[in-house]
């Protein structure tokens, strides 16, 4: 191979990741308009746009912008952000299983969340709900983090993992166990099944500045994440502060999936999926896998949120439900790829 | 002239001291070799020189203060090739090695300047990777990995390099071949300190040899002498056969020593 063939096959494959991206994107913004369309009342993916853009009958113009609108926001900036956390996990650990969920974040700002609500300390719309959740994500993750220790192997992990999820569930449950009030509790407990029905802008508003935080936090640190495919003494090596990437991940995670939890409650497995399905499109490479991830992460709990709402049923199925049933398989089928790494506890 | 120092160096790690009152000056321009039994502390050393580890004691390099220095600028001065070659994910050669260029500023292997493309391909092409550019690493065989690994430091051009038993578990005609890529980056003026447990190649290619026992630095000198019998006996505990070809000090260990 000559020296001009390896700038070409570089830019062949650089090509290649544009044109994968690009298709992600027109699929993000397909399914955005197929759930801005589908409902009690069906419109069709032009009939949307022209109610977007303010064309239209009254009616339609009601039930895009102000019924639909903030339910698509949602699901699209929570799944960007799962997908997100997810890639960005899996690259700070150098770990195909990493995942918000696999690591009870969720779990726990879902913990914290209840916590604020059963105490009586704030109504479901306040913003003390985000900071509980965030807090208490940032909690287990750092946790985790602490207890697996530097160069932590795939088994360590997900039993640290499995711990603290396992501690958040049980504390949301001794909650609920405890509350007097059995309305909170039924409320409380629909919340956990994670939905995005019936959402406002006021959700919107609650949600979105804490999932921004993080995602921009999480793209800023992306280049280390290459660095540190070589391991984390030679990254430092180079010149990355790997302590420091550690926090900014956490705290990224943390906001994002904080704020996530705080107003849909948990929607589990997304951050796990999407960097898989992304990697034969984009390859390996954990700093470009953010950004596709992330896309695929939105357009998952699009179609998961698409999906939801047109399976026949007596009563609603909550989109947190199918993306488990979805995903605890593919984490099965991960788990019989990465058996030899397991079996040797090391990753 | 002297580019690296360090004076009374301590290192304790999980409470035990590792390294012991460890003076050195080094210049640029040599083939180091630093050897000594295993738990001896040559990685710990190699470590605390690069600045990846906590240590008591002042280490210079080209008369600044290490402690003085930023992480970028440490990184821009050490080229840092840890044992086994280790990567985690199947990525392209010639992005490893454009990761090299990660301390100048690089921070997207498919957006190099002009300068630092010229110093990734001079990297692979002393090394002789071109040709698997484009292959995965984690699908290359050991052999070409280190190779990899190799220009991966050199395409740093950091005027220090810190290899980390890169010949180990490398069949003879390899590990020569990393022995004189690194031989040439000394003569070509770089200060390169190799660890090993190959005293042979420490004899065939080093021109000075740091012997590590048990913390503390015990010899040094040309390798024919810094490995002297005495040393051989007492720090390493064998015999060895000893003798001169094509004015190279040849050592091969032996037998136990009584």
């Amino acid at each position: 191979m000559s020296v001009q063939d390896v700038a070409v096959t570089a830019e062949i494959a650089a090509g290649r990741r544009a044109s994968a991206t690009l298709a992600l994107v027109a699929l993000v913004v397909l399914l955005a308009l197929i759930s801005l369309g589908i409902g009690p009342v069906r419109l069709s993916p032009w009939a949307v746009l022209e109610a977007l853009f303010g064309g239209g009958s009254d009616v339609s113009q009601v039930i895009v912008r102000e019924i639909r609108l903030p339910r698509t926001i949602l699901g699209l900036a929570i799944g960007a952000i799962l997908g997100l956390s997810g890639a960005a996990l899996q690259g700070l650990l150098r770990n195909p299983l990493a995942s918000p969920s696999l690591f009870g974040a969720p779990q726990s700002a879902a913990f914290g969340a209840v916590l604020v609500i059963a105490l009586g300390l704030a109504d479901v719309r306040s913003y003390a709900l985000p900071v509980a959740a965030i807090l208490a994500a940032f909690g287990s993750v750092f946790v985790l983090l602490t207890i697996a220790g530097r160069n932590a192997g795939l088994l360590i992990l997900i039993l640290a993992g499995l711990a603290i999820s396992s501690l958040a569930g049980a504390a949301t449950a001794l909650v609920m166990n405890l509350s007097q009030n059995p309305f909170v509790v039924l409320e409380i407990a629909f919340w956990l099944l994670g939905s995005l029905e019936d959402r406002s802008f006021q959700h919107v508003a609650l949600a979105l500045p804490f999932i921004v935080a993080g995602a921009v936090i999480l793209f800023s640190q992306r280049n280390a994440f290459r660095a540190l495919s070589l391991g984390e003494e030679t990254a430092q090596s180079l010149g990355v502060d790997v302590g420091r990437l550690r926090l900014f991940v956490i705290l990224g995670v943390a906001l994002g999936v904080g704020g996530a939890v705080a107003v849909t409650g948990t929607i589990g497995f997304i951050g796990l999926v999407a960097p898989h399905l992304v990697r034969p499109l984009i390859g390996h490479d954990p700093a470009r896998l953010l950004l596709p991830s992330a896309l695929a992460g939105a357009a998952l709990l699009l179609a998961a949120d698409i999906a939801v709402r047109i399976i026949p049923s007596t009563s609603d199925i909550k989109v947190g439900v199918l993306t488990s049933i979805i995903g605890v398989p593919f984490f099965l089928y991960l788990i019989r790829r990465e058996r030899r790494a397991l079996g040797g506890g090391v990753a | 002239m002297t580019f690296l120092t360090a004076e009374n160096l301590n290192v304790a790690l999980a409470g035990r001291t590792v390294l012991k009152n460890v003076s050195l000056s080094l210049s640029l321009g040599h083939l180091v070799a630093l050897v000594g039994p295993n738990g001896a502390g040559k990685t710990t050393l190699l470590r605390a020189l690069a600045g990846l580890i906590p240590s008591e004691g002042l280490i210079r390099v080209n008369g600044d203060a290490l402690s003085s220095l930023p992480l970028r600028e440490r990184a821009k001065r050490f080229g840092y090739l840890p044992q086994g070659h280790v990567v985690h994910w199947p990525l392209p050669a010639r992005d490893i090695v454009a990761l090299g260029r990660y301390p100048h500023g690089v921070t997207d292997p498919a957006r190099l300047t002009p300068k630092d493309s010229e110093a990734v391909l001079r990297a692979m092409q002393a090394t002789d990777v071109v040709e698997f550019s484009d292959r995965r690493v984690t699908e290359l065989s050991g052999g070409e990995r280190s190779r990899v690994a190799l220009a991966r430091v050199l395409a740093v051009e950091a005027p220090v390099i810190l290899a980390d038993e890169p010949t180990a578990s490398l069949d003879p005609r390899h590990q020569i071949d990393v022995m004189k890529n690194l031989r040439t980056a000394a003569d070509n003026g770089v200060l390169v300190i190799v660890v090993t447990h190959d005293l042979g190649l420490a004899a065939r290619f080093a021109d000075h040899a740091l012997v590590l026992s048990d913390g503390r630095l015990v010899s040094q000198g040309a390798p024919g002498e810094a490995l002297s019998e005495q040393v051989m006996a007492k720090v390493f505990r064998i015999k060895a056969y000893r003798t001169e070809y094509q004015s190279e000090a040849v050592i091969v260990p032996w037998a136990e020593a009584r």
